[in-house]
């Protein structure tokens, strides 16, 4: 028997370990294999890959206000980055980060639509922040209640939430917040002054605030009891219950805790940024945001470099629409083509391929993506 | 004559919906959980309208047969690309199914509204299809049935494609309850590893399932682009599919994995879809748009409260397969 039995052309093996350097190596050859890709893209475009990618990364950084703009994509996309982070690590796919920034840039906007002139500007800053932060919090909790107790599909749930707020955002847009002195054109009106986030170096407050989240993030996951708790949870059930924890209740503190965090950054978003609330508050950021953390492996402070890279690609997208008449929906193309290759190569830094008649030796961290 | 009316454009507006829906059940019944609907869709939605564009452009008098044919063909193809990307990464990569469907769709989304620009671009300003391809899209499959009374417009009214997601119900049922590679099918959903050890060959099976569920996925893509309820079809209209695709996985689990139980939910969500049109309630337009999210969401806890061993999802959806870690 033995000597009839081919061995299989490749064979799939378990990597014991792989040195941090070699895995780094496969995850920049990623990345940049897709950048070969979009390179592709672009020729199959009739332009020139390096001119465009050039382009891309002058139109974004290359005047103070290219950069101011560049950081004001970042500031939220990071910030949502962070707010899935709990839960992604607890295998919640909380996929509406997008809803919750918004129910929170709603709660915000209550509070300078109508409260401005009765507040003073810190009572009303804080008390709009707070607002926020609950409604976040809440548009989180409300999934994470169902899944808790009866399983409820929180993907779905979650995603299907966001285009229910933003139905109630259209509606407060259209009808009661319609800005009675607007020119029939239904928006809402601009921020009194006084809930206007200040600005330090040329950018929203937003940022300090967006960075220390990042930090207290990474410190809540790694040092805190209930960090430990979400990583136990996400990687089995049975063993959190086994080890007596409580996983209901964390898996409802956590949604709190995420949704909270996109809240803020609502709030951040219509305070700093926008200084107006409309249907495009959020803009597709909850997606993308799942890129960035995924791509820094729920790591918060790797997604720094994440966010900054896809908030380049978003800004510099923009710039070759104008340039190269090449459709600003490329960066969500070069996006989904990075996250491919990212997803692919895991394979490679977890897995060994041994090829027929190669010895043990034998090595393979190929991409082909 | 409302209520009939009401019941011909519920229909319509389900079409979409029941491809997506029958794409994600081929998909799931294998135990993939592909969250790329929503991308699929625009990729399908953006292939067939430039395949049936640049066939119009090619010829000098375009044939509606040929056209319709093409864009069917791109649409399902490209669709099934996507699908296959998905395969690749999580059959043989092992990647998490979760996020690699929702990089499909980040992907999808990105290309489906990129490539539809770009071919404006190129034609300066929108891309469309001329009237004898979208017609051919539109135009009632039995002109003469259609007359007869009541039964003609309720039956008889619609175009081909309703028809024939139909048709894929019947025949998607069949194939799943009464053929061979159908059972097989489902036991690799149930129990990879049983399957395996019963000799099907389990990497073909989820590769199939998904790849040709991603095809029929990119036809209900198609149907909007094509067959707009807006009654502007046959242009690139940016973010099209709209949540099409993710109502369609919701659907999925509503239908309990059922191709039968599909074309009857995917119906009463075509009719949320249009009921304000035809029954005002006196809500805002913005509320009664997301009617069929918020019935999305209580049917989803609906299906969670009572638990019955039939309308459970295959048990290894979501799950890869490790052959060498059995």
């Amino acid at each position: 028997m033995e000597g009839t039995k081919r061995e299989p052309f490749v064979r799939i093996a378990k990597r014991d370990d792989i040195s941090k350097g070699k895995a780094f190596l496969i995850r920049v050859a990623a990345v940049l294999a897709a950048l070969l890709v979009g390179a592709v893209i672009i020729l199959i475009l009739n332009h020139n890959p390096v001119e465009v990618y050039t382009d891309m990364v002058l139109g974004s950084l290359k005047s103070k206000t290219s950069r101011v703009e560049t950081i004001k994509i970042m500031i939220p996309l990071l910030g949502c980055a962070v707010a899935i982070t709990p839960a992604f690590k607890m295998k919640f796919w909380n996929i509406g980060a997008e809803g919750q920034l918004l129910a929170g840039a709603i709660a915000a906007t209550y509070f300078a639509l109508f409260h401005h002139a009765t507040m003073s500007r810190p009572v009303l800053l804080s008390g709009m922040f707070i607002a926020g932060t609950l409604a976040g919090g809440l548009a989180g909790l409300i999934p994470a209640l169902f899944k808790a107790k009866w399983g409820t599909n929180e993907t779905l749930f979650t995603l299907m939430l966001n285009y229910i707020i933003l139905g109630i955002e259209r509606y407060l847009q259209n009808g009661p917040w319609k800005d009675p002195k607007g020119t029939g054109f239904p928006i809402i009106a601009m921020f009194d002054r006084s809930a206007r986030l200040p600005k330090v170096f040329g950018v929203h407050i937003g940022w300090i605030i967006v960075l220390l989240l990042v930090a207290a993030m990474f410190v809540y996951l790694k040092y805190s009891k209930h960090g430990y708790e979400i990583s136990v949870v996400g990687e089995s059930e049975r063993t959190a219950r086994y080890a007596g924890m409580n996983v209901s209740k964390i898996i409802i503190r956590t949604m709190f805790v995420s949704g909270a965090i996109a809240g803020i950054i609502g709030y951040l978003t219509v305070c700093g940024a926008d200084y107006t609330l409309n249907e495009g508050t959020a803009g597709g950021v909850g997606f993308t945001a799942i890129a960035v953390a995924w791509l820094a492996k729920l790591n918060p402070f790797t997604m720094i470099g994440f966010a900054f890279f896809l908030s380049v690609l978003s800004k510099g997208s923009n710039t070759i629409q104008t340039n190269f008449k090449i459709p600003a929906s490329a960066s969500g193309v070069l996006t989904g083509i990075i996250l491919f290759a990212m997803l692919a190569c895991e394979f490679f830094i977890s897995y060994r391929v041994i090829f027929r008649g190669h010895k043990e030796k034998e090595e393979d961290g190929n991409d082909d993506n | 004559m409302t209520i009939i009316n009401f019941f011909c454009a519920a229909v319509l507006a389900s079409c979409p919906l029941l491809f997506g829906t029958l794409g994600e059940v081929l998909t799931e019944k294998s135990g993939n959980m592909n969250l790329g609907v929503e991308g699929m869709m625009y990729i399908g939605a953006a292939a067939g309208l430039g395949g049936a564009y640049y066939y119009e452009k090619a010829v000098s008098s375009p044939v509606a047969a040929v056209s319709v044919i093409i864009a069917l063909v791109c649409a399902f193809v490209f669709a099934s690309l996507g699908a296959l990307i998905y395969s690749v990464i999580t059959i043989t990569f092992r990647a998490n199914q979760n996020v690699t469907g929702l990089a499909l769709t980040i992907f999808g989304v990105g290309l489906g509204n990129f490539a539809g620009e770009a071919m404006g671009n190129a034609a300066g300003g929108y891309v469309f299809v001329s009237n004898v391809t979208k017609n051919a899209f539109n135009a009632p499959l039995f002109p003469s049935l259609s007359n007869l009374p009541v039964v003609g417009k309720m039956l008889f009214s619609y175009n081909f494609l309703v028809y024939l997601s139909i048709l894929l119900t019947v025949a998607l049922a069949l194939f799943m309850n009464h053929t061979r590679h159908g059972l097989n099918l489902r036991a690799v959903g149930e129990n990879p590893a049983a399957a395996d050890a019963a000799g099907i060959n389990v990497m073909r099976s989820k590769y199939l399932s998904t790849v040709i569920g991603g095809g029929i996925t990119g036809l209900g893509g198609l149907y909007i682009v094509m067959n707009s309820a807006n009654g502007v079809g046959g242009v690139w209209v940016h973010n099209c599919v709209s949540g099409y695709g993710w109502l369609s996985v919701a659907l999925v689990i509503f239908a309990m994995w059922n191709p039968w139980r599909s074309m009857l939910c995917a119906f009463i969500f075509g009719a949320l879809s249009v009921m304000r049109l035809y029954i005002p309630l006196g809500i805002p337009d913005q509320i009664y748009i997301i009617f069929p999210y918020i019935a999305t969401v209580i049917v989803l806890i609906a299906v969670s409260l009572r638990k019955k061993r039939e309308n459970q999802p295959p048990s290894s959806l979501g799950l890869a397969y490790f052959r060498e870690e059995r």
